[in-house]
């Protein structure tokens, strides 16, 4: 379903060159569940950028559905994005002027759907956070938890093959991150393929695959593998920000 | 991505930042206000003088004595012949003439009783009042007969009779002209400036008449109405052709009423153009403002992009979404600096009744198209700025 080969990805900053990625080959099945660890700077987030064809590598190849994206139009990217991915972020990334309702439709109204279908489609969305309620709410009247699942509801309102996490609960209290992380399981549960970067062990550990990755390269997964531990990770802490 | 959903996606952005939306606009709707308030005026100025000519008659030709022109180096002896009474009746007979008339002018002091008013005296024939479209408010206008010949009739325009009778009735009454004595036949009806003449302030007497008196052997003018609008430049080739005949030279001048139209509302078509000129710097600030305003949403809506991005937005619906708002703020002011420039020529008729100030059609066509025009021109950069944002990068930030 993602197929990562010999990808890496370098930053050009000033004279010199920044490896984000080093040759990072890595296979994600359909359904998965896979937590991304690693300090900050080890390029876990690079990595879910590229997956989620938000950047593309600089050398490697990577496949989606059997597709190879790192090379496609940015045209064409963008419909993968809108139509495969779902993305959900620390701080939620919400558009403050809109209704929570709204919000949700969004994705849809760059892809032309009718109006109807879209705002009945959010509302089903909607109601399978269990936001029905709030629908007409703006952000700033919501929970912090209230807002990542109104933004988990515009991740999967498209039904896309992989959801990206970053830091899904980083901005949130434990109950909140508690329901949030149940939430996407229960989807997860239901066939969609789950990718989520943290630094919380807690998180981590609720993952059926640990890919701990440090200085650019994947230290530690069990991508091929057959000897690979599903609680690979270790609970220690992972150093700041 | 729907039209619809375009428009209310822009106009939802531009709510959310009503004071900065409201200032936008109000630039624009100075501008297009300016645009449309002096293209009014000046299209104004150039109907007021193009109606003055209408009044005149629009088939009219003036022929004038003397050449004004200076092309070629060959003299004609130098003389110039007397445009004659004789001349007026040759081309009053000529095929594609209506009717003609003679114009001597003088200006002399008119008397009744102990009352006198110096006007300009008119010199014509009974075709005059046909020629210029003039209508007599009371009695009849000169008679008809041998121009050279000329009675003692007179006919007064209607301020010239107020001042001299009061509210005794003019007609059959006697005026002295200098030492001689008129019998007043008629009255104008009023008429106001008519380019050269105030018609209610001249008196009016035979063409013979007036060049005995006033000693001259020279017509000031003669007017000539043609049958047909189409046939101006051949008669006017006519006319000169004949005078050309009777005096050996070519010593005349013919004018069109169309040429000294043309020559008139092509100064005062350059007038409103630069009027419009102007106005449009006004315009072009309007739209650095715009520029501004997108350029600091698109830096203060990063985050935005970047997430529309994530969502699967193409770059030309993030184009199309930025260039909308722009599109939007000017178009808005647009419409708003219409209706402000409709107040402000509302007023200014309110001022002068008499001016004929309206925005032409093509003003407010092209006021609108301007704004248009201005929102995409300088709507594009900023919008292109918003699409080449690196959508990590954007959504790094928080």
């Amino acid at each position: 379903m993602i197929e990562l080969e010999e990808v890496w990805r370098i930053f050009r900053v000033g004279e010199g060159e920044v490896h984000a990625l080093k040759h990072v080959s890595l296979t994600i099945e359909r359904g998965e569940h896979v937590a991304l660890v690693g300090p900050s700077g080890s390029g876990k987030s690079t990595l879910l950028h590229i997956v989620g064809c938000l950047d593309r590598p600089t050398r490697g190849r990577y496949l989606l559905e059997g597709r190879e994206v790192g090379t496609l139009s940015e045209e064409e990217r963008s419909l993968i994005r809108r139509h495969r991915i779902g993305f959900v972020f620390q701080f939620f990334h919400l558009l403050p002027r809109l209704s929570a309702l709204a919000n949700v439709e969004l994705p849809m109204l760059f892809a032309g759907t009718p109006p109807e279908e879209r705002r009945e489609r959010a509302a089903q969305a909607l109601k399978a956070v269990g936001l029905s309620h709030r629908a007409e709410h703006r952000p700033d009247q919501l929970s912090g938890g209230e807002r990542q699942r109104v933004a988990i509801a515009r991740a999967v309102v498209m039904d896309p093959a992989v959801l990206l996490a970053d830091e899904p609960t980083g901005n949130l209290d434990r109950a909140s991150a508690g329901e949030v992380m149940e939430l996407i399981e229960r989807m997860n549960a239901r066939g969609l393929t789950l990718v989520v970067v943290t630094h919380d062990p807690a998180i981590a550990g609720r993952a059926k695959r640990v890919i701990r990755m440090d200085d650019g390269a994947i230290q530690r997964s069990g991508v091929r593998g057959p000897g690979f531990e599903p609680r690979a990770a270790s609970p220690e802490s992972q150093g700041g920000g | 991505m729907r039209f619809l959903d375009l428009l209310s996606f822009a106009a939802g952005a531009l709510r959310g930042h009503r004071l900065r939306t409201a200032l936008s606009v109000a630039g624009v709707a100075v501008g297009i206000s300016a645009v449309v308030a002096l293209t009014a005026l000046g299209e104004g100025a150039r109907r007021y003088v193009v109606d003055q000519f209408a009044a005149l008659g629009s088939n009219l030709l003036v022929v004038l004595p003397g050449k004004v022109e200076t092309t070629g180096g060959a003299p004609f002896g130098g003389v110039t012949h007397d445009l004659t009474i004789d001349d007026y009746r040759a081309i009053a007979r000529l095929q594609r003439v209506r009717r003609s008339a003679p114009l001597a002018v003088a200006t002399d002091t008119v008397h009744f009783r102990d009352r006198g008013r110096a006007v300009p005296v008119l010199g014509t024939t009974a075709d005059f009042a046909a020629v210029r479209r003039l209508e007599i408010g009371s009695g009849e206008f000169l008679p008809v007969g041998d121009p050279n010949q000329g009675g003692n009739e007179i006919v007064l325009g209607v301020t010239v009779a107020q001042e001299l009778f009061r509210s005794e009735n003019p007609l059959g009454q006697v005026v002295r002209v200098g030492p001689w004595r008129f019998r007043v036949v008629g009255v104008l009806a009023p008429r106001g400036q008519s380019l050269t003449f105030n018609m209610d302030d001249v008196v009016l007497i035979p063409v013979g008449t007036a060049m005995r008196v006033f000693n001259r052997s020279s017509l000031f003018r003669i007017l000539v109405d043609v049958r047909m609008r189409g046939e101006m430049e051949v008669t006017k080739k006519d006319v000169e052709r004949l005078m050309a005949e009777r005096h050996r030279a070519e010593d005349v001048t013919v004018i069109t009423q169309d040429a000294l139209l043309t020559a008139f509302s092509a100064i005062l078509n350059a007038l409103t153009l630069a009027l419009v000129g102007i106005a449009s710097v006004s315009l072009a600030v309007a739209g650095v403002g715009i520029m501004n305003v997108m350029l600091v949403s698109v830096t203060e809506r990063r985050a935005e992009i970047g997430l529309l991005k994530a969502l699967g937005a193409q770059d030309r619906q993030v184009l199309a979404a930025f260039l909308t708002e722009a599109v939007l703020l000017a178009t808005g002011g647009g419409v708003a600096g219409l209706a402000l420039g409709a107040g402000a020529i509302r007023a200014f008729v309110g001022i002068y009744p008499s001016f004929p100030a309206s925005p032409p059609a093509w003003a407010v066509a092209s006021a609108l198209g301007l704004s248009l025009a201005v929102g995409v021109g300088f709507g594009v950069w900023p919008a292109r700025r918003a699409t080449r944002l690196d959508p990590v990068a954007a959504l790094a930030k928080r």
